[in-house]
């Protein structure tokens, strides 16, 4: 979800994840919290509205979607013609939630709202750059700028930060988390589904562990690009698997307060009842 | 950017921190394409340990490792090794598939930038259409977007820059120029390239039989037809959807 959530049904109990960039959300009339699993009933009407920090809110079913794969993914792949944008009205069929009981669970995520210091490292046409051009792209202020999907952002300066092209430059390999320059300067930083090869040079990739910060800079906000070693770059990106295993651990059981549940007279508290005066009556 | 940076290759360099690239040159050239494809197939040959993908753009291989399995430094002795190997060996020349025909409406509408880009080149609108469509072009890449061909080589002429800004969007069959090369755009996209035609040929679908339609290798012949048959293309397209 892009800036903007949408309004949601369900035909039957639904487990569900609210992560990423948080977003005002509401379950009929409850507020829930964002980075924690939830459950909806059927007939309950989830409704996730404008984004409050960030950029990209995810809302991630406990069950499978049962969608078409093509090439073993059911991922959509805008630029490719791959998949599509959900359309209000569609209905998008789950398969079956493998612990559907299980308590709910919360992620203490670190931050990656608020721009910062982005690092990257050298790439293959760093040096079509001039040294000095190089030193003013470090030392400038970027603002990152409304023009930007699953493709890439493009950043905003008061400053450009043309390439020395050499005539004729063949298109090259590109990958996510390029920083790439049009001809007059200006750059945009690939993302998770930007082009394969690209004429446009590139100063240098950002590493993957700061990707998400681009990524979920929230509009207006401040990036400042430091450049680092390959060599410190391989140390402080661990793998995928790493990653998610870590975040994995890093989840915990949702400790309820009385207080904060809804529908505390629903629950059964106590298990019988008397008067008080049973013993009273003979 | 020194002078020497651009002559020395074929050179490796890191791309990210799980990609090497393999640039043989910084321009395109037929005995460049004919190299990059012959180090593709000596590279996927050797079965390299720790080897994820590799593939071919118009001057350059890309190899994607496991970081994890492999340290660059070992993948990069590994290439050199292969390097070594081509350099004394002959190039095998790049064998012809076969050769697709393809009708272009060029101009106006579908090609609103065909004047420019002609008067850039040297040409006239009317002799830049004859130069490209009598021009025997080849698929020298597949990139950007699945399935979506880079062609050339075209008349040394075509050397004419991308755009210095970008063009928002360009529609599907989008036939586009820039240094010496053709793009056939596969779904609407941005580019800095300038659209001089139009094709209802689309190199990518993903509901067809065969997705991809083209072939590293494929010949390509473009043949100008009037805005009107073009039209009557795109009609029988969607008949047939």
């Amino acid at each position: 979800m892009m800036g903007l959530g949408g309004t949601f049904r369900t035909n039957a109990p639904l487990r569900f994840a609210l992560t990423g960039a948080k977003m005002r959300v509401t379950l009929d009339d409850t507020v829930l919290a964002w980075n924690r699993t939830h459950t909806m009933q059927a007939g309950q009407i989830l409704t996730i509205g404008a984004v409050e920090n960030g950029s990209y809110g995810y809302l991630t079913p406990a069950a499978p979607i049962a969608c078409d794969s093509w090439l073993a993914s059911q991922s959509t792949h805008l630029l490719a013609g791959i998949g599509r944008i959900l359309e209000t009205g569609d209905a998008i069929a789950l398969g079956v939630d493998s612990d559907p009981g299980r308590v709910d669970h919360k992620i203490t995520p670190s931050d990656r709202f608020s721009g910062g210091t982005i690092r990257m490292v050298a790439g293959p046409q760093t040096d079509l750059f001039s040294h000095q051009t190089q030193t003013r792209f470090y030392a400038t202020q970027f603002i990152r700028s409304p023009q930007a999907n699953r493709q890439g952002v493009k950043l905003d300066a008061a400053d450009t930060f043309a390439p020395e092209t050499p005539k004729g430059l063949a298109s090259d390999f590109i990958q996510t988390g390029d920083i790439q320059m049009t001809g007059e300067g200006v750059p945009y930083v690939l993302l998770s589904e930007c082009q394969t090869i690209g004429g446009y040079p590139r100063i240098g990739t950002v590493i993957p562990l700061d990707l998400a910060k681009i990524a979920q800079a929230p509009i207006g906000s401040r990036l400042q690009f430091e450049t680092i070693s390959l060599e410190d770059a391989d140390t402080l990106c661990h793998s995928d698997a790493m990653l998610l295993g870590a975040q994995r651990r890093s989840v915990t059981p949702c400790i309820r307060d009385p207080r904060d549940i809804p529908d505390l007279l629903a629950y059964q508290l106590i298990s019988g009842m008397i008067s008080g005066t049973e013993f009273d009556e003979d | 950017m020194d002078s020497k940076a651009i002559t020395n290759t074929p050179e490796i360099v890191a791309l990210g921190l799980d990609s090497l690239i393999i640039r043989f040159s910084w321009v395109p050239s037929d005995q460049t394409t004919r190299i990059v494809q012959d180090f593709q197939r000596l590279l996927a040959a050797a079965k390299v340990f720790g080897l994820r993908e590799s593939a071919t753009a118009l001057a350059s291989v890309i190899v994607t490792f496991d970081r994890f399995q492999i340290t660059r430094a070992e993948m990069i002795a590994t290439l050199q090794d292969l390097l070594a190997i081509q350099k004394a060996e002959p190039i095998n020349p790049i064998a012809l598939n076969r050769i697709w025909h393809i009708p272009v409406a060029f101009g106006g509408d579908y090609g609103p930038q065909l004047g420019q880009a002609a008067n850039m080149a040297g040409f006239t609108e009317k002799s830049a259409i004859e130069n490209i469509s009598g021009a025997d072009l080849s698929v020298l890449s597949i990139g950007f977007a699945p399935g979506q061909p880079y062609i050339g080589l075209l008349d040394n002429a075509w050397n004419i820059p991308r755009q210095t800004e970008l063009t928002p969007q360009v529609p599907a069959g989008a036939l586009v120029v820039a240094v010496r090369q053709l793009v056939l755009f596969a779904n609407p996209s941005v580019t800095g390239w300038r659209q001089i035609g139009y094709t209802a040929f689309r190199p990518f679908d993903v509901h067809r039989a065969e997705p991809f339609a083209l072939a590293l290798g494929d010949g390509m012949r473009f043949h100008p037809v009037s805005h009107a048959e073009m039209a009557a293309l795109d009609q029988s397209n969607q008949q047939s959807k």
